[in-house]
């Protein structure tokens, strides 16, 4: 009975261990080819446009509702003990820190990542990838380094943006809801943040936007089969990237606070 | 014949246990179209990708006017890739660009073209397989299937190759519309001076734009003659395939039901 378990937990861990070595190799095939010319330049403003322009909405939408309920959460819980006045600290590290980041994240791995994993496994199967070659064209500078540059320059800007749309959605509950005053929640809010908490927060978007489109690109550049691969990839695509923001970010909250 | 264009000698291409190439010999002179026929799953279309270097055969010498091609570097491939054109059994247009650019992709991307130029080459290859350059304004997917063929044939001589590889090009068209990309091939071919490789289980797309026919069977190339003596092939399996009879030496792995 143990031995077919061992079996299986053995098989589990080779073809973990084999995928961790594969999405290696790839990453780091694609950041060598990253610092190579030639860069296509349309392709990277295209990207730029994909993951930055067009999450805009989803991002802010997600960033002014988690600033409004961190303000009202936070005031449930301090007003028992008479903190009322540390809601707007409590929102700007949050945000800036962790929220920002990781929230903007997981939305552009489920908008951006699933897209790409889609486009790119599509013309895997239907070998527009193979069509590149014969003309010449190295597929891996073409599709994927494009994606991760944009990735990686369009996050931090998303986060920054979501960051200050969620501080205004807890300064509009503090202010027209918990009836704060408008300057002393700014003065507050400007008094307690620190470069350290943006900036870790825009290291950690930098990382993500990595994370987010290396997932897309890995996946749906070795999908196999037809719709089903390409449906899989997909899943994969978004079920990764998610999971890799998560632990990542525990890692760099580690390196940046951790005493 | 004078010194081939390209040449093969025992190719072997294997994944896992499964042996789909098994030590191919060809050679195909200058000027010259092969048509490559058999049927499915017998490695027609990874014999065409081990030529291109798209996959790596396990084994054999696969020379490009004289040159190693089995062991090149990625810039080396790239330099040799600029003397092929291929069109894909599906097209394989890329979707998200408008069919001028998907011609033009070579010329810009690759070559460095300008813009402009590659516009213009882009209506005149548009022209060559029968498309006005409106046309060219349109995405692949509001296009049908034979005038997706079209385009990519257009973008396959769009950097007017050396060699040509045409996959399976009357595949899933109607037999009028087959016989109007026959002529389409036979025409560009002819005006490029190029070197054709086609492969095919279409017998009427095989006769007509081949000069020289070899079967494949079982990863090996059983028969290889003039386009014009394979009806006296002498070879049982050629025989079967050419008259498309169930009964004959080649057994389709079909499961009862």
């Amino acid at each position: 009975m143990s031995v077919p378990l061992l079996t299986v937990l053995g098989r589990m861990t080779l073809a973990f261990l084999e995928a961790i070595g594969s999405v290696s190799a790839f990453a780091f095939h694609a950041i060598r080819q990253a610092v190579q010319p030639p860069w296509y330049r349309q392709q990277i403003l295209r990207q730029i446009m994909e993951i930055g322009y067009y999450s805009l909405p989803v991002v802010g939408l997600t960033a002014i509702f988690t600033g409004m309920v961190l303000a009202l959460q936070s005031y449930t819980g301090f007003a028992r003990f008479s903190a009322e006045s540390a809601i707007p600290n409590v929102v700007v590290v949050s945000l800036t820190r962790e929220l920002g980041p990781v929230l903007a994240g997981l939305m552009v791995a489920g908008r951006v990542g699933a897209a790409m994993a889609a486009e790119i496994g599509t013309m895997r199967v239907t070998e527009q990838i193979d069509a590149l070659t014969t003309l010449s064209t190295d597929p891996f500078k073409y599709l994927v380094v494009p994606r991760l540059i944009a990735g990686i320059i369009t996050l931090p800007v998303l986060v920054l943006v979501a960051d200050i749309i969620g501080i205004l959605g807890g300064f509009l509950v503090g202010v027209y809801k918990l009836d704060f005053n408008d300057a002393a929640y700014l003065r507050n809010t400007l008094d307690f943040l620190q470069f350290q908490d943006v900036f870790s927060g825009l290291v950690k978007a930098a990382v993500f936007g990595f994370l987010i489109t290396l997932m897309g690109c890995y996946h749906g550049y070795t999908s196999k089969g037809g719709a089903q691969g390409v449906g899989m990839a997909t899943t994969n695509a978004v079920v990764s990237a998610s999971i890799l923001i998560l632990t990542f970010n525990y890692f760099i909250t580690e390196a940046f606070f951790a005493r | 014949m004078a010194s081939p264009k390209i040449s093969l000698h025992g190719v072997t291409k294997a994944f896992g246990p499964k042996k789909v190439l098994q030590g191919i010999d060809l050679e195909i002179a200058a000027g010259e179209s092969m048509v490559v026929i058999g049927g499915s799953g017998t490695g027609k279309s990874v014999l065409l990708k081990c030529i291109l270097g798209l996959m790596e055969p396990n084994a054999g010498s696969i020379q490009v006017d004289g040159e190693e091609t089995t062991d090149l570097g990625r810039h080396e491939r790239a330099r040799v890739m600029r003397k092929f054109g291929v069109l894909f059994q599906g097209g394989a247009l890329f979707d998200s660009l408008r069919v001028w650019e998907n011609v033009a992709f070579g010329p810009i991307q690759s070559d460095g073209m300008p813009v402009d130029e590659a516009r213009e080459v882009a209506a005149a290859k548009l022209g060559a397989v029968g498309l006005g350059p409106e046309i060219g304004e349109l995405f692949p997917s509001e296009l049908s299937g034979g005038m997706q063929k079209r385009v990519a044939l257009a973008r396959a001589i769009a950097r007017e190759p050396e060699i040509i590889f045409f996959d399976e090009p009357t595949t899933g068209l109607d037999p009028i519309m087959a016989d109007v990309i026959n002529d389409l091939i036979v025409k560009c071919v002819h005006d490029l001076g190029a070197t054709a490789i086609s492969i095919t289980h279409d017998m009427a797309s095989a006769r007509k734009i081949g000069h020289r026919v070899g079967m494949l069977h079982e990863g090996k190339l059983i028969w290889q003659g003039p386009v014009g003596e394979i009806d006296r092939s002498g070879n049982a399996h050629v025989d079967q395939f050419i008259h498309g009879r169930a009964e004959g030496p080649i057994r389709m792995q079909v499961r009862k039901l």
